[in-house]
């Protein structure tokens, strides 16, 4: 650590014995962003989940909101290391979108509007642990934050959840998503602080 | 915020033994060839990432972390230096 | 930290003695890294203001603007006191950068603190005693937000060779000749160079206003290669 700033206290921020180690509680909700805040219309997004053979299930904007949808209360955390407590989306589960996918793929690559992508394990986006969320608070989500929809993986740091996300790629072996190519974990465990390649 | 690959000097002086910022690199998606100085950076984010101002695509990745440098010049064909330090 | 001045109400200059300071080009910056007691830190680039004299002995001067949504620039401008120590590193940047050996006549552009790295190629040429021709196109909100407005009046009338012109965009002095408004074609083609004579161009500010500025010059036929650009952000 280098020299201690006399009087320097940062964004306002408290810890908390709740939170992952290194974690600071942070009450608005910072907006991270490696490139433009792309504008995806509404009658031109759509999901899809493409398998390891190819097989394609999409879904458009009107399909895909007559899911059924949970309403869900979770906790965040940013490897930038702020986490917010007790945020409220409404979304799709992916035990939803996976339902009818035929797939033995034990990894997923995530891909989203403007090219971003990261990779989660497949058992990770199972069980009610991982939607694709569409409101947030009540509203619509907003484009700084993933509108129209993200995915949402609150156990794992917050770059899985990948904003303005388009679809899965089911892969039987892992590979590094954006992020992870440069340097950061292939899982992202929170709890384990696992923040880089190697911790 | 948007800044530019000015921004970068500071990091990628941690990589390389000259400045970058002065460097040439050749988009990987679009073939267009620029100062790592017009780099186009946004940032807050995870880590650093230089987009091409003519196309957009990433071109370079770096993550500081507090003891090592991940630099990822993927979107990259080449990066031209001087080497009369200039 | 040894010293400290205010440019502007929300501008201040901190004069730093640096240990084994290798000296600077105009132009180039430093990264100020703050660390709070719990280990929390950010970190910001700075543009240096002063020039470094070839024979040494100079000092490093940042000019740090105040952002009011900031995270470091508040402390820089409001808490930090002659005599506190700064983590930095630096000096870093090699292409937004002017030395003295470019023979060509320069024309800075400044939107805002934006002027701080040209200010710096100013005290560079003035102390080199340069002979190409300087002429700074500066674009502030009102007279009051100018930094080194004082300076600069000096050196207009002391450094041959420089010319200085004023953008206002939202007040302008008593008696100013033109309304307030935003740089456009007719200021930089009536008070930058005649693309004819090759200027290398500075042009440093937000990023909209750097766009702006970049776009025009290469419309009134600037060579693309010759304009250099940074964008600031630094909160």
């Amino acid at each position: 650590m280098g020299i201690i700033s006399r009087g320097f206290g940062g964004r306002r921020r408290e810890s908390s014995p709740d939170l992952p180690p290194g974690q600071y509680l942070t009450h608005d909700f910072p907006v991270l962003s490696a490139g433009p805040t792309p504008r995806i219309p509404l009658d031109r997004w759509q999901f899809s989940i493409i398998t390891e053979t190819g097989e394609k299930h999409t879904w458009n904007w009107d399909e895909f909101t007559a899911l059924p949808a949970d309403e869900f209360t979770v906790d965040i955390h940013c490897v930038t290391k702020w986490s917010k407590l007790g945020t409220t989306w409404k979304g799709v589960s992916l035990d939803t979108l996976m339902a009818d996918v035929e797939s033995a793929a034990d990894y997923a690559m995530a891909h989203s509007f403007g090219g971003y992508t990261t990779n989660v394990p497949v058992e990770d986006l199972l069980d009610g642990k991982a939607w694709v969320a569409y409101e947030f608070d009540g509203e619509p989500l907003h484009p700084e934050h993933g509108g129209p929809a993200r995915l949402l993986i609150p156990h794992l740091y917050f770059w899985k959840s990948a904003k303005w996300v388009n679809g899965l790629r089911m892969m039987p072996e892992d590979e590094p998503g954006f992020w992870e190519a440069a340097g950061y974990h292939m899982y992202g465990d929170p709890w384990s602080e696992q923040r880089y390649h190697g911790d | 915020m948007e800044l530019d690959g000015n921004a970068l000097a500071g990091d990628l002086r941690e990589v390389f033994a000259g400045d970058l910022t002065a460097a040439v690199f050749t988009c990987a998606g679009c073939g267009h060839a620029g100062a790592v100085a017009t780099l186009r950076v946004f940032q807050p984010a995870p880590g650093l990432v230089g987009r091409c101002p003519s196309c957009e695509d990433v071109v370079l990745r770096l993550v500081r972390t507090p003891d090592r440098v991940f630099l990822c010049l993927s979107g990259a064909t080449r990066l031209e230096l001087s080497l009369d330090g200039e | 930290m040894v010293d400290t001045r205010w440019e502007t109400k929300t501008a201040r200059t901190l004069v730093l003695d640096v240990p084994e300071w290798p000296g600077h080009l105009p132009g180039q910056h430093v990264d100020i890294r703050l660390t709070a007691e719990d280990g929390y830190s950010a970190q910001r680039s700075y543009s240096i203001a002063s020039a470094w004299p070839s024979d040494g002995g100079g000092t490093v001067e940042l000019t740090v603007q105040r952002l009011e949504d900031g995270e470091v620039s508040p402390y820089l401008t409001d808490v930090v006191e002659k005599g506190d120590q700064l983590e930095l590193r630096g000096p870093v940047g090699g292409w937004f950068v002017w030395r003295e050996k470019q023979p060509a006549p320069v024309l800075l552009v400044a939107g805002g603190s934006g002027v701080v790295p040209l200010m710096a190629m100013i005290r560079a040429r003035g102390l080199a005693r340069g002979r190409q021709p300087f002429r700074l196109i500066y674009s502030v909100r009102t007279p009051e937000d100018a930094c080194y407005a004082d300076e600069l009046r000096r050196r207009v009338r002391d450094d041959p060779g420089l010319d200085v012109h004023f953008v206002y965009t939202r007040k302008a002095p008593d008696g100013w000749p033109a309304p307030p408004k935003r740089i456009d074609v007719a200021v930089l083609n009536t008070h930058g160079w005649p693309p004819d004579f090759q200027p290398d161009c500075f042009v440093c500010g937000p990023t909209s206003f750097v766009e702006t500025a970049a776009d025009i010059l290469v419309a009134l036929g600037h060579d693309a290669k010759k304009i250099r650009t940074e964008r600031f952000g630094g909160a």
